[in-house]
């Protein structure tokens, strides 16, 4: 880690993150991280339904009940988004390791469209939820 | 020392031993999602008898079992990157190592509760 500061190393650091700039790429970048942490913990949400449901005919509409309230499908709904969106974003990951959109430009249009993709399968996720 | 440490604690032999874990976990994840919400859409409102046939299938046991053992790894690898990036010296002072191996020992935790509760899932122990 020879970015960290070292004694008798006077140069300024500046990682200040809330005083940062971020580009497109950089916002779809901590989002793919933010979206990571997010389903590992909420897969403890979902092993949690899927056990459940497969106990027996009572445990599996049980889950069909919980699913009716609001609170539940907000919550489902929002582990399905980070899902979406991990997915997505890494997708486009295995893309680029490809060599597909490496460019600066590229790296942009990635990003936006990383974007528009799971905007709308948020969506219909949301839909289908609801 | 830092680097020391956190090199301890990486999944992998190496660097690269880590992106090629990482990668094949995600491909192993992404076509297990995939072919979940395929069933979803094509069996909107499935009964339980259908469910229960999906799970009790030795492909869907495999390909669960497959998907658990590669979020496993995934989560590792992910969680380890996130860890080192973010709980350092930087940031937290001298508790960062500390504070990262306590949040990573949680993580590994968790990755081993879901190993062992997604077998009795599946095998209804």
């Amino acid at each position: 880690m020879n970015w960290l500061p070292v004694k008798d190393d006077n140069r300024p650091v500046n990682l200040d993150l809330t005083k940062f700039h971020f580009p497109l790429p950089a916002i779809t970048s901590i989002l793919h991280r933010i979206s990571g942490v997010l389903i590992f913990f909420g897969t403890a949400v979902l092993m949690w339904l899927l056990a459940e449901s497969l106990t027996s005919e009572e445990g599996f509409q049980r889950v069909g009940e919980w699913l009716q309230s609001p609170i539940v499908k907000l919550i489902v709904w929002g582990i399905l988004s980070g899902l979406l969106y991990h997915l997505i974003a890494g997708l486009r990951h295995l893309l680029m390791d490809a060599g597909i959109g490496e460019t600066l430009e590229g790296g942009r249009r990635g990003a936006m469209l990383i974007i528009v993709f799971s905007v709308i399968s948020i969506l219909i996720a949301g839909v289908w939820v609801w | 020392m830092v680097s020391r440490v956190s090199g301890a604690t990486n999944l992998g032999r190496n660097g690269l031993h880590d992106w090629v874990i990482q990668r094949f976990s995600a491909i192993v994840l992404a076509v297990y999602t995939l072919g979940l919400l395929g069933w979803f859409s094509v069996n909107p409102d499935f009964s339980y008898g259908a469910w229960r046939g999906l799970f009790d299938a030795t492909w869907m046991k495999i390909a669960t079992l497959a998907a658990i053992i590669s979020l496993c790894a995934h989560a590792w690898i992910g969680m380890w990157t996130i860890a080192t990036d973010y709980l350092t010296p930087l940031a937290l002072g001298k508790a960062a190592t500390f504070v990262r191996l306590l949040f990573q020992a949680g993580c590994v935790v968790l990755v081993f509760t879901y190993l062992v509760w997604g077998v009795q899932i599946l095998w209804g122990l």
